[in-house]
């Protein structure tokens, strides 16, 4: 964000701040994104982790909300099987834009160890809905997530409102 | 007193004779019955009832694919003798269809839902016998053997 507060700056005793609009913007959506979690199977337990005192999800400005309307972000953590497919599509489809999902572990990326047998999995939740970080992992370690999540950050905060996409 | 699996053999064959097929003792697995499928309600009733036997728990019910028939396997267990037994009943596979236990032991209701829903074995007189894991509209048995997984599911597509 650019901040003009020099002390050659004329506007310094007016105490005005300088900055776009995209940036202000993207700050705020990058810095306090509420999730949705999807708990699927034993990735959720690994988000546990996450979301305890060790790794404390938290910092990231991330605050657990169990409405999709409320949500900026979705995690899919875990094996998403044909018949919760169709609800994780409805879920998404109530959140409100912008919306962003994270898929974490092998499953939610590409099926997992259930790519070839699994007769009941979607091979990766990607072909409901649009994924904007995959973290890889079986589970994945909750420093992965963390890579994660500030990728998403990193995601957000370039975005542009007008013109072309970055 | 802890009875051996030749013991509860003799027992039943006294009181049922022809219905009760054969006992298996081979080493490494454990001793398993094969009864006739039609009895096997009266059979487990016998089991639970009788007060040496005294099975008053079920540890397990599966559905089974021999490829040529289907079959069920009962897991028998009593905390009170602590002894256990395996039943088998073997199907036809065109007409899978064997008496439900779920009145003598409750946790057989969920067991034969899930065996019915996975292999299509039809438990009757059981209350409540609808597919327990996959979609109420899935097509087919998936466990079996010759299941061939689905193109499609509500236009997702399955394979990988």
């Amino acid at each position: 964000m650019g901040l003009l507060n020099r002390l050659d700056d004329p506007y310094e005793t007016g105490g005005v701040i300088l900055g776009t609009v995209e940036d202000l913007l993207n700050w705020g959506r990058g810095r306090s994104d509420w999730y949705l979690h999807f708990g699927l199977a034993c990735c959720a337990i690994e988000f546990m982790a996450m979301n305890a005192s060790h790794f404390d999800f938290m910092r990231f400005g991330t605050i657990p909300r169990p409405s999709p309307r409320q949500a900026d972000f979705m995690i899919v953590s875990g094996t998403v099987t044909l018949k919760m497919a169709e609800r994780i599509k409805k879920l998404y489809d109530q959140m409100a834009e912008p919306k962003y999902v994270i898929s974490m572990g092998s499953c939610a990326n590409c099926g997992g160890p259930y790519w070839e047998h699994g007769y009941h999995v979607l091979k990766g939740v990607d072909r409901i809905i649009p994924v904007d970080v995959y973290v890889p992992g079986c589970p994945p370690r909750p420093e992965a997530l963390e890579e994660g999540m500030m990728k998403l950050q990193e995601k957000i905060m370039n975005q542009k409102l007008f013109g072309k996409k970055k | 007193m802890k009875l051996q699996a030749k013991d509860i053999f003799d027992k039943l064959k006294s009181e049922f004779s022809d219905s009760i097929i054969e006992i298996k003792e081979d080493k490494g697995s454990d001793p398993f019955i094969t009864v006739d499928a039609k009895k096997v309600l009266d059979i487990c009733l016998f089991l639970r009832d009788t007060e040496e036997l005294s099975f008053d728990y079920l540890s397990s019910l599966n559905g089974m694919d021999y490829k040529n028939n289907l079959g069920v396997v009962y897991n028998l267990f009593s905390t009170i003798h602590n002894h256990k037994i395996t039943l088998k009943v073997i199907l036809d596979k065109e007409q899978p269809s064997v008496p439900s236990i779920e009145g003598v032991w409750k946790s057989a209701n969920w067991h034969e839902r899930e065996a019915y829903d996975m292999f299509g074995i039809k438990f009757e007189g059981h209350p409540n016998l609808i597919r327990i894991l996959s979609p109420y509209d899935w097509e087919g048995y998936p466990l079996r053997k010759d299941y061939k997984t689905p193109e499609y599911y509500h236009g997702f597509k399955v394979p990988y």
